[in-house]
């Protein structure tokens, strides 16, 4: 069958199964290690949530069937989980009880084994560092079927692969997590606006000590106003309201044509969107859902992007140099003219032990482009900027990105590249995207 | 607080739906074949919030154990306020329109077993005067169609059943619900091409949930599907004989 992830592109022909248990999950890995065709191949594949290649192979084992709890302690809001258990279905059941994730990336329709491997960040990065931190422990199944039992203190070298591992180790059948105690599911939220980039950069650092902060920034604004942005900050509220959370019915029912989003209707768009009436400064009181999932109100809203799909570009640069780099990021994009809609900027705290995660500390700026083959060697233009700037592109995002880029932005590849050899990773475990880039 | 019990408790339907009880601190008693799953889904329901969980093995072609299995359900819930009859396969229609022995196995699981059920379920709820019966049927059996009329005619036998069941039972106060999902993505379909007509059986579960609070007779899940079903049975029969679906 046809299958691609959120950016609909690419798309690949592959064979799912959706293993309703680890006996059938190991079953079914052994069946893909003994088919002898062309490339028997497979990687696990949650809610397709990650944008580009990372969960396409010829063989896709989908975790979708494994979504039950396993067991929770209600003292040290500690939750074990199966890895297709999605974010939502946490949210839904552990919010009115006062818990919350600890670390929500923009959707919550991914699975934890699909947050724990692209060891997704959010918007308090800075403070409290990216998913797979508040992992306690997982179960990673391993090409031989077996089960490995892994932590930051078990098997520690394992675990550090599998976190951010994009499942290049194996597949993980569950985890445990620690939760964070809320006392209500709303968020206190501040919007600022910021008339250019080296305002929004200052109040990043002087809104440091803010639980959750993000900015959207226009992206086609040039001159003086370049990287003009509404700055987003938000604390848990405190006041014990715990409302149910609600179903959204908005839904975008086929592929809109790609010609609809042109760089007029994204600069008036953007545009609007900046100078929307903002009570600059006022606290705001707003569901959690509304605050950190703010897009899933939409269903399928990739399909705006039209048949051929888009690509996301979200890179990092070190703090030294962020400011400068952004800026020269963001004139090549408006110079082109080849806008997008949702420009994310965010200030990402310090890297942790995982060999493939994405985060260091400075600056991310996410950005969405239709699919058009115009759009490629303006990317590779970026990239060159990212990587003479010491940054990096976020795996999870990526569906273009060269072996030599990946290879000098992510130094630790040979160690990843030795844990796959030693637990025989190498030879069942490749998406599209380990291929591309040689891993 | 209710007291449910769930038959097939193991179907997709069945768990995304007791899922929603669970968090209404519902009692439940699951009846399913497989035992370690049953297990594996009263620990999800504990934390999700049920009150109460009890789990036991039921093979519904076993007949003979059928009104044991009640039994020992009333005997423990006491009132019985929701039954859900969930189980059900999907037969491989061209096999069981050449071996007879395939087909009759169709009948025994998806039709006459819940038959069975019912029978031994009535007596029960007869007496305490008040419930609700809730069977998870097919929009396949509102119509015989050539490329599915076992599984067709079994899911549109217990319809009619119900409907004769729903009469006798008013007196009663007890509500008989008919549910009839379209297409859904469940294991019993993972075999099957899936399109825009396709619906998750969170979906479905939440429309279920809905019609019996409701106290509706016949559920279409999702609702589009009544206007479909209405639509297939307009379709006079000298025509619809001649179309290949």
């Amino acid at each position: 069958m046809k299958l691609s992830s959120w950016g609909r592109y690419p798309i690949s022909d592959s064979t799912e199964c959706r293993p309703r248990n680890n006996a059938a999950l190991a079953a079914a890995l052994a069946q893909t290690l003994h088919t002898h065709s062309a490339d028997s191949s497979c990687i696990a594949r949650g809610m397709g949530r990650s944008y580009g290649d990372s969960a396409l192979a010829p063989w896709v084992h989908t975790t979708t069937a494994l979504d039950h709890f396993i067991s929770f302690d209600e003292n040290e809001g500690l939750l074990r989980c199966a890895a297709g258990t999605t974010l939502e279905n946490i949210l839904r059941v552990m919010m009115p009880r006062g818990w919350f994730l600890p670390v929500v990336p923009g959707t919550w329709h991914v699975s934890v084994g699909g947050a724990i491997a692209s060891d997704v960040h959010g918007k308090n990065h800075h403070l409290d560092g990216s998913f797979s931190q508040h992992v306690e422990s997982l179960r990673l199944m391993l090409a031989s079927g077996e089960i490995q039992q892994c932590s930051a203190q078990e098997n520690p070298h394992l675990f550090h692969a599998t976190c951010a591992g994009m499942g290049l180790t194996g597949v993980i059948t569950d985890a445990t997590l620690r939760l964070r105690r809320v006392h209500s599911s709303a968020i206190l939220q501040r919007t600022l606006r910021a008339s250019n980039l080296d305002d929004v950069f200052a109040l990043f650092e002087a809104h440091h000590d803010t639980r959750y902060s993000v900015a959207w920034l226009d992206c086609l604004a040039r001159g003086s106003a370049l990287g003009r942005s509404l700055l987003y900050l938000g604390e848990h509220a405190d006041d014990e309201g715990f409302s149910p959370i609600g179903n959204s019915r908005v839904s975008v029912p086929f592929t809109t044509p790609a010609f609809l989003l042109n760089r007029y209707s994204m600069s008036l768009f953007n545009s609007a969107y900046y100078h929307k009436p903002v009570r600059n400064a006022l606290e705001q009181r707003i569901e959690a859902k509304q605050y950190f999932f703010p897009l899933d109100s939409i269903q399928h809203w990739n399909r705006l992007y039209g048949k051929r799909g888009f690509l996301q570009y979200q890179c990092v640069i070190p703090d030294a140099t962020a400011l400068p780099a952004m800026r020269e990021i963001l004139t090549r994009i408006s110079d082109a003219g080849k806008g997008s809609f949702l420009s994310v900027l965010k200030k990402l705290g310090p890297a942790n032990h995982n060999l493939l995660s994405f985060p260091l500390a400075g600056y991310t700026l996410a950005l969405d482009f239709k699919f058009e083959p115009a759009i490629l060697p303006l990317l590779d233009t970026l990239d060159q900027i990212v990587l003479e700037h010491g940054g990096r592109l976020y795996l999870a995002k990526d569906a273009r990105m060269s072996q030599d880029m990946f290879r000098r932005s992510y130094p630790r590849w040979e160690e990843m590249a030795q844990i796959r050899a030693q637990t025989g990773a190498d030879r069942l475990f490749h998406s599209l995207q380990s291929r591309r880039l040689g891993l | 607080m209710k007291n449910i019990l769930i038959i097939g408790a193991n179907s997709a339907i069945a768990k995304a739906t007791a899922r929603l009880y669970a968090q209404e601190h519902c009692r439940l008693y699951l009846l399913g074949r497989d035992s370690a799953a049953l297990a594996e889904q009263r620990q999800d329901l504990l934390i999700r919030g049920a009150s109460e969980v009890d789990i036991a093995p039921l093979d519904v072609t076993h007949f003979a154990v059928h009104e044991a299995v009640i039994d020992q359900a009333v005997g423990l819930l006491g009132q019985l306020d929701l039954v859900l009859i969930c189980h059900g396969s999907l037969p491989d229609q061209e096999l069981c329109q050449n071996d007879f022995d395939a087909a009759l196995e169709a009948f025994n699981i998806n039709a006459l077993s819940v038959i069975s059920l019912l029978t031994h379920l009535c007596r029960h709820m007869m007496t305490q005067n008040s419930g609700c019966i809730a069977v998870i049927t097919s929009v396949a059996g509102d119509r015989g169609r050539q490329s599915n009329y076992v599984y067709g005619a079994a899911k549109g036998m217990v319809s009619r059943y119900l409907q004769g069941l729903r009469g006798r039972l008013f007196p009663h106060n007890i509500d008989v619900v008919d549910i009839r999902p379209g297409f859904v993505d469940t294991p019993m379909t993972e075999h099957l091409p899936k399109g825009a007509l396709w619906a998750s059986p969170e979906q479905v579960a939440q429309a279920v949930v809905k019609g019996i609070a409701k106290r509706r007779t016949t559920v279409y899940a999702p609702a589009f599907w009544r206007l479909i079903m209405l639509i297939v049975r307009c379709i006079p029969e000298f025509l619809f004989k001649r179309l290949r679906f």
